[in-house]
């Protein structure tokens, strides 16, 4: 068994608002001096630490746990989970 | 006659409700906190609003992994009338037992203001004294209540007969301006404003009727005269 890092990053599906990444866009980037930047969406992470045999066990294990028990909601979220060595 | 109040670690409209209840309606009302079980012979279960577990990962989601949620999914497939009130709606949306999901208002701000809404099913056991399309005064204290579903899903609700209250205008952004819903067989309903706010006059400086029809439907699918 070996220790893993894992991050889970839950963010907005395409299509689903997201006012607070627009807020930091309009109201903080887009008024300063940095005109080059078209896009900011927030997102909420995640990071387990978890003891499993390799990387894909763990990985999985993540998955298993965060679709059992609604870390995210499916409806308006996705997850990217990504694992690295402790 | 029995009515279950359910408490959560940060429900704090539990009392309100309970009041309600007891003080202005008549009914045997109990509190079950969120450990414990149902007892077999309750005749409705609501859910009050608050701030369960505070909110914490999204409101609702923790608390609907209570081991009373188990009883309260029985008593919904029994046919049991439930309400969910506020966070109580977040919890049975997150539990699975209505459809959609409630996310931050569009203009990220608490609300905390008096809005109308209006009927748009008057066959639930909350909703039967109400003539269809009437419009209810009534109180909203949230920062999650920007109900939130997709296409197929808001086709599916209007097919079923599924959204109980819509706002009369836009409020904080939700779907077709939904602020209440029922599962398809109509006995479990969630909204998003606080109708044990809205039902005594001393409270309810616009009008109290319509948000008390909500307590006297449930007396009425109840058997229960006030």
């Amino acid at each position: 068994m070996a220790t893993f890092n894992v991050h889970v990053i839950i963010e907005n599906k395409p299509g689903i608002s997201d006012p607070e990444g627009k807020t930091i866009l309009n109201d903080l980037v887009l008024k300063g001096t940095h005109k080059t930047v078209s896009e900011i969406k927030t997102a909420k992470m995640l990071k387990f630490t978890i003891k499993e045999k390799d990387k894909k066990t763990a990985k999985s294990k993540v998955q298993e746990i965060c679709d059992e028990l609604r870390i995210f909601n499916p409806m308006v979220s996705k997850v990217t989970i990504d694992v690295f060595d402790s | 006659m029995k009515v279950g109040a359910v408490v959560f670690p940060g429900s704090n409209c539990d009392r309100d409700m309970y009041h309600v209840l007891t003080d202005v309606f008549n009914l045997d009302a109990q509190y079950y906190w969120h450990e414990k079980s149902l007892p077999k012979n309750i005749d409705a279960v609501i859910l009050p609003g608050g701030f369960s577990y505070g909110d914490r990962l999204r409101a609702g989601v923790i608390a609907a992994h209570s081991p009373i949620i188990k009883d309260v999914k029985k008593m919904a497939e029994k046919g049991i009338p439930i309400l969910g009130v506020c966070n109580g709606f977040q919890i049975l949306v997150e539990s699975g037992l209505l459809p959609g999901v409630l996310l931050k208002n569009e203009s990220l701000n608490f609300m905390c203001e008096w809005t109308n809404l209006i009927v748009e099913n008057n066959q639930t056991p909350f909703t039967n004294q109400f003539k269809l399309h009437e419009e209810i005064p009534i109180p909203i204290a949230n920062g999650e209540g920007r109900y939130y579903v997709d296409d197929d899903t808001l086709k599916q609700l209007k097919k079923k007969n599924q959204i109980v209250f819509r706002y009369s205008q836009v409020v904080n952004g939700s779907s077709h301006r939904i602020a209440g819903v029922c599962n398809q067989e109509g006995n479990v309903v969630g909204m998003m404003p606080h109708p044990e706010r809205a039902v005594e006059s001393e409270i309810n400086p616009i009008d109290n009727k319509p948000s008390s029809l909500i307590f006297e439907s449930l007396l009425t699918k109840i058997g229960v005269s006030n």
